[in-house]
């Protein structure tokens, strides 16, 4: 008998006492049972019973208008989208089991990406199990150990882990300051790797970039650039393909990163790009490889929604029109706003503290309206934000209905 | 430029930060002590990092916990 056999695998008892390595979340939960202690609805525990429409839902048991899906070209009950779903699933079945770079490549795969090099004029286009992923993934990848990383500060947490995932410096800027960029990137040493990492829109407060001027500053100074198109893709620019595209700078964007989740209406994420090596990375980058890729339902839906969106010149149209009448009723109303003006399909209602904010919140869901609320730390600035995302399938009407529902909540809840 | 000549101008720098007006040394601790929030951690360095022409990058800042800690990195930055 040999020692590994007579001994135990892992110590019989503890000295001292055992560490709740659970303590750390102690302020949290106490901050959350504060929350629900005034009598609240759990703004974190909405649970959609059945989902009518693209912006109708019964949430728990009310029928609710939603304004808070990022559905933003409401194609997620597009009858096409819907067949290619069905066909996909009884002719390859409900998933494939596999990496991308294995058994996980089915023709529906290639088929998307080949939607979106079309979609965008691009060359190259990769896609990933989630939008989340692809941040991950690239940022994480291109960028390495003596490489400087410089981005907005007020980015999404899909970039910041990339940041944190990499080897790479990491150089935060005051949120859409062009000053503060070229400042940071003219300290980098010479000779190190640069990568500038921006969006075409913020999603806490719906505000956009200056892409044009901040793209140019960054090609000077010899970085390359990632733009995040989350919530651009399918709605902003005259081929819906984003701000950049809106801006007239997409030439000079190295890397767009987009989501499946949004206007394209089911999950999964990608990035395009025109760089001569593009395709290197489906070997390279860990969060491509190692995890299995989308269901063939999936890629079959979101080619459909892609193909769609690139003629959807109406639907953008009514959604702008949509979001220029919801900012103004709201503003009107006496709300205070993320923008002055709108310049996406987020509308950001600012709450002077959290418990406000959620009994607004409250007040809205009785109304029988859904708004995302945003608390800190997700948020800029400590704030805490009703945030309110437009479709293209909401009815003018809905967004009359819309205005005349924060105007009741708001007044009960005591913000107007 | 030496520890103490830097020192003296990251006093005057961390001024208008230091809103309880706690009494720092070099053990006094940015997030314990002085009470820093993520917002004011971005402007407070970038003010270091303006009035000394340095990059403290994030990876850097995630060393530093007390003052003593942050003017010996830019004491070493500098050069």
């Amino acid at each position: 008998m040999t020692d590994a056999v007579s001994q135990p695998d892992q110590p019989e008892t503890f000295q001292g006492g055992q560490s709740d390595l659970f303590s750390k979340f102690d302020p949290l939960i106490q901050m959350r049972e504060n929350l629900l202690a005034s009598g609240v609805e759990d703004p974190f525990g909405l649970v959609m019973e059945r989902v009518l429409s693209p912006t109708t839902a019964i949430c728990n048991g009310r029928e609710t208008i939603l304004l808070g899906t990022y559905n933003y070209m409401g194609m997620t009950f597009d009858p096409d989208v819907i067949e290619a779903g069905k066909q996909a699933l009884t002719d390859f079945g409900s998933g494939t089991t596999g990496s991308r770079v294995l058994n996980g490549t089915y023709a529906g795969h290639r088929a998307v990406e080949q939607a979106l090099c079309d979609f965008y004029a691009m060359d190259h286009a990769m896609v990933f199990s989630t939008g989340y992923q692809a941040n991950l993934g690239i940022i994480s990848t291109i960028a390495g150990k003596g490489d400087y990383i410089v981005l907005d500060i007020d980015s999404h947490a899909s970039i910041w882990d990339g940041c944190k995932m990499g080897d790479a410096e990491v150089v935060p800027f005051k949120h859409n300051d062009i000053e503060a960029m070229e400042k940071r990137l003219k300290r980098i040493p010479e000779g190190a790797g640069k990568l500038v990492i921006l969006e075409g829109v913020y999603s806490m407060m719906g505000d956009i970039a200056p892409l044009k001027e901040m793209i140019a500053v960054a090609k000077k100074h010899g970085a390359m650039v990632l733009v995040d198109e989350a919530h651009s893709m399918g709605f902003i620019g005259p081929n819906g393909r984003g701000v950049a595209e809106d801006q007239d700078c997409l030439d000079d964007v190295d890397f767009v990163i987009g989501t499946f989740s949004k206007s394209v209406g089911t999950v999964g994420g990608f990035c395009v790009s025109n760089h001569p090596k593009f395709e290197i990375m489906r070997l390279v980058c860990r969060p491509y490889v190692f995890t299995a890729s989308l269901p063939p339902s999936v890629v079959a839906t979101a080619c459909t929604s892609i193909r769609k969106l690139m003629h959807a010149g109406d639907k953008r149209a009514h959604l702008w029109e949509n979001s220029r009448t919801l900012h103004a009723g709201l503003k009107d109303a006496g709300f205070q706003l993320g923008t002055d003006s709108p310049q996406s399909a987020i509308i950001a209602v600012i709450m002077p503290d959290l418990e406000r904010g959620a009994a607004m919140w409250e007040a809205l869901l009785h109304e029988g309206l859904y708004v995302n609320l945003a608390r800190p730390p997700a948020t800029p600035a400590n704030m805490t934000l009703l945030r309110c995302s437009l479709c293209a399938e909401h009815s003018a009407e809905q967004v009359q209905q819309i205005i005349g529902m924060f105007k009741r909540a708001g007044a009960k809840a005591g913000i107007v | 430029m030496d520890r103490e000549a830097t020192k003296a101008r990251i006093d005057t720098l961390i001024e208008p930060f230091n809103k309880k007006g706690v009494a720092i040394d070099d053990a006094t601790r940015f997030t314990d002590d002085l009470e820093f929030d993520s917002l004011t951690v971005m402007d407070f360095v970038a003010a270091i990092e303006d009035e000394f022409d340095i990059i403290i990058s994030m990876n850097a800042q995630a060393e530093i916990e007390t003052y003593g800690q942050l003017v010996d990195a830019v004491v070493k930055l500098k050069g």
